[in-house]
């Protein structure tokens, strides 16, 4: 507990103990109530504390794990060149179990007992979703890089923003251009029946018909499902493009059964590496992916035109060529998604110093700051690419990239441009109130 | 004085120090305290099913999810006004209760536990299917502006503490008075020989319905304060997790005591917050300290403290 939040309480409860007698009014004195306490006053010496929200344990662990080494890295770069606004950068890490009452409860953390300054980091959107409005009320902002669309769909609030990671109706929507023209306009979705399969159903089944092709089935698979075939005879003959999402352990199965089902007269395959994060394309039974396409958020293989600051970047996350851990090369990393924290780190420091961040005071200076950025060059801040921050939106845009597996390894075909990925705004968040 | 009197004036007692926790507590711990509250509802709700009759469900999700979607999507969608929502929430879990006691009682141990089991998942995997409404896994916000009632807004801290300790309360006082009854006796007498109870003229089978129905009301009543208060509707809370929860909170805590699960909540939120801060294989440290428990003090810390100092306790 700092001393800021221990000498206010000790203030709110003699107050309150005096005033106990006055009954229910002395409640209303909301000056002497823990809610209301926060910083005394800011310390431009102390570190800008940033409340890092990690998927450490549950199901995004793997994900967890890249995104600590990525957020160290870039914290690390931050500091080397003398933090922000002249006061060091410290990471406090809390694990919300990939859980979104876990999730609230570590931001109350962040926001009341380690007094940082923001949150960040969050990937899953339930728990970003569970923890926004925890956000909101502690007034707190929430740097998420989630990929949701949850953020731009005005589901949430002002305080929470994804400036460093594109949303999933973006990423869809940008890839169907290249499948009708190049894969086919016959479309068959294989996808799981949760939110995050039916967000890919319905942006790609309106973008595809944009492009004159169309959606000839949806199959849903259920979340408990760990055998695929009985599925399969359910793609229609006339299935030019066969596009699947399965995520989680039983992906491998998915693929191999897939095979089998089809042997070498197979469709064209197109999925998201969502699918293989943090897996080795080259793993037994994934044989069958072998010239079918994948999106990628940023390539994991590094490619032969890679440029100098996205081969600066690989080194500092620690990832080798081929998408995997310098340290040990079957851990492969979620190369495709962690690029996320790098770039927000960024974007809240030059937010924070565009503000002239001092503390917790100036967090609203902090979001206006953010929400006034718009276009942000590739570099070493942005190795991904080149983004355009919605400020309106809470909402990032970037390119995507399209790849096929090319002996083994994912070779980048097309790069979806920034406006292949814009859609019309679906909420205006500065016309919220502070 | 008298059992009773000692017992009336602990809950009383109870109450008052949470009232006065608000104003001597840090900011973060007064909100750690109104998340407990709430989930001690859920815990009490539970307790009497498990600890006061002796059935041992595995499913209690749905019913605590039955209340939180009951009353997060009438409000959502339906636009009903924060009290008949919540009543809404309330009786959802009610009914789930009733319809799910009416087959489920028909089998018993450890059949009772796989049946409610299988009953949960299968509320989980509705609240999935219909993910148009639900928004399935990721579930959905109830905005801010949505969560107050007569101009008092639920979302401030101050708001937030006392709904939580007047539901906490409410629910409190009622358990108490409840398991004092000839109905709260009859449903320990259930619980230490059911075949007894039954040879001596009670109609085992409609108490133990009843209490089925009453346990899931008040489970209901704790998802649908969750969702008032801390603005989240998602299918998470309707996963098994969230049924194990309630059964270890009041293992820890005391089981068939009133106090046992509040203790129970309080203990396990602080064992896991304050051991995830030192290692990430926290879920290692409350499994240790959960064993250690069961060896040293079987019947919780509340059952703990029956034994040894307080025999009177509820």
């Amino acid at each position: 507990m700092s001393n800021g939040t221990s000498k206010t309480s000790k203030i709110s409860r003699r107050s309150a103990l005096l005033g106990m007698g006055a009954g229910a009014g002395a409640l209303a004195a909301a000056g002497v109530l823990p809610g209301t306490m926060g910083f005394a006053q800011a310390q431009s010496s102390a570190p800008i504390k940033i409340g890092f929200q990690k998927h450490a344990t549950g199901i995004g662990a793997a994900y967890g794990r890249w995104y600590g080494a990525t957020t160290d890295a870039a914290v690390k770069r931050i500091n080397d060149a003398g933090g922000i606004n002249g006061r060091p950068v410290e990471v406090v890490v809390e694990d919300d179990g990939t859980d979104p009452g876990r999730g609230a409860e570590v931001l109350e953390k962040f926001a009341n007992q380690h007094n940082c300054d923001v949150a960040f980091g969050t990937l899953f959107s339930h728990v970003v979703i569970g923890s926004a409005p925890r956000a909101g009320e502690l007034k707190l902002p929430y740097f998420v890089v989630s990929e949701g669309h949850h953020v731009a769909s005005g589901m949430l609030n002002r305080y929470t923003l994804q400036p460093g990671i594109t949303d999933v109706k973006s990423q869809v929507i940008s890839m169907a251009p290249f499948v009708a023209n190049n894969l086919g306009k016959k479309v068959t979705m294989i996808y799981p029946d949760f939110a995050f399969g039916h967000d890919h159903r319905d942006f790609f089944s309106e973008a595809i018909a944009a492009q004159g092709g169309e959606v000839v089935a949806k199959i849903a698979i259920p979340p408990t499902e760990t055998s695929f075939t009985r599925y399969f005879p359910s793609i229609p003959r006339e299935t030019e493009v066969i596009y699947h999402v399965m995520v989680g352990p039983a992906v491998l199965t998915f693929v191999k059964e897939l095979g089998e089902f089809f042997g070498p007269n197979r469709p064209e395959l197109f999925g998201f590496i969502d699918s293989l994060e943090a897996v080795d394309i080259k793993s037994s039974g994934l044989e069958f992916l072998e010239g079918t396409y994948f999106w990628e958020g940023m390539p994991r293989y590094a490619q032969a035109d890679q440029a100098d600051y996205e081969k600066d970047y690989r080194a500092a996350v620690g990832v080798d060529e081929n998408g995997a851990s310098i340290a040990d090369s079957k851990d492969v990393a979620t190369y495709a998604h962690m690029f996320g924290c790098w770039e927000t780190l960024n974007i809240i420091k030059a937010g924070m110093e565009s503000a002239d961040y001092q503390g917790p005071q100036d967090r609203a200076k902090l979001i206006e700051a953010v929400e006034a950025m718009t276009d942000m060059p590739a570099g070493a801040d942005h190795p991904q690419g080149a983004k355009r921050f919605n400020g309106k939106t809470h909402q990032t845009f970037g390119s995507q990239y399209i790849s096929k597996v090319t002996d083994g390894k994912l070779v980048v075909e097309h790069t979806a441009s920034i406006e292949d990925g814009l859609y019309e705004d679906e909420v205006d968040y500065t016309a919220q109130s502070f | 004085m008298t059992d009773n009197s000692k017992s009336n004036l602990m809950h009383i007692g109870v109450l008052v120090v949470l009232f006065a926790l608000f104003f001597i507590l840090p900011v973060y711990h007064a909100g750690n305290m109104s998340r407990i509250m709430v989930l001690a509802v859920y815990a009490m709700g539970f307790n009497l099913l498990f600890g006061y009759t002796g059935l041992l469900s595995l499913g209690h999700a749905m019913f605590f999810a039955a209340g939180m979607y009951g009353f997060g999507l009438t409000t959502n969608l339906g636009g009903l006004p924060v009290p008949l929502a919540f009543g809404f929430g309330v009786i959802c879990a009610g009914v789930l209760a009733l319809v799910v006691g009416f087959l489920a009682l028909r089998t018993i141990g450890v059949a009772f536990m796989i049946v409610t089991l299988m009953f949960a998942q299968t509320a989980y995997l509705v609240v999935l299917y219909f993910g148009t409404y639900t928004r399935g896994d990721e579930g959905f916000v109830i905005q801010q502006a949505q969560r107050s009632i007569a101009g008092i807004d639920l979302t401030s801290e101050t708001g937030r503490y006392f709904t939580a300790l007047l539901i906490f309360g409410i629910c409190f006082l009622l358990i108490a008075r409840l398991v004092q009854t000839p109905f709260g006796k009859t449903l320990v007498a259930i619980r230490e020989n059911e075949e007894r109870t039954r040879m001596l003229g009670y109609d085992s089978h409609r108490h133990k319905l009843k209490i089925l129905v009453i346990s899931g009301l008040f489970s209901g009543v704790a998802g649908a304060t969750y969702a008032l208060l801390f603005g989240y509707v998602g299918a998470t809370f309707a996963t098994v997790q969230y049924s194990i929860f309630p059964l270890v909170w009041v293992l820890l805590g005391g089981a068939g005591t009133t106090i046992g699960p509040l203790i129970g909540v309080f203990f396990m939120f602080y064992l896991i917050n304050i051991s995830s801060g030192f290692t990430d294989a926290y879920m290692l440290v409350v499994g240790v300290v959960l064993v250690l428990l069961t060896l040293f003090a079987p019947h919780g810390l509340a059952g703990l403290l029956r034994k040894k100092v307080l025999t009177w306790l509820p």
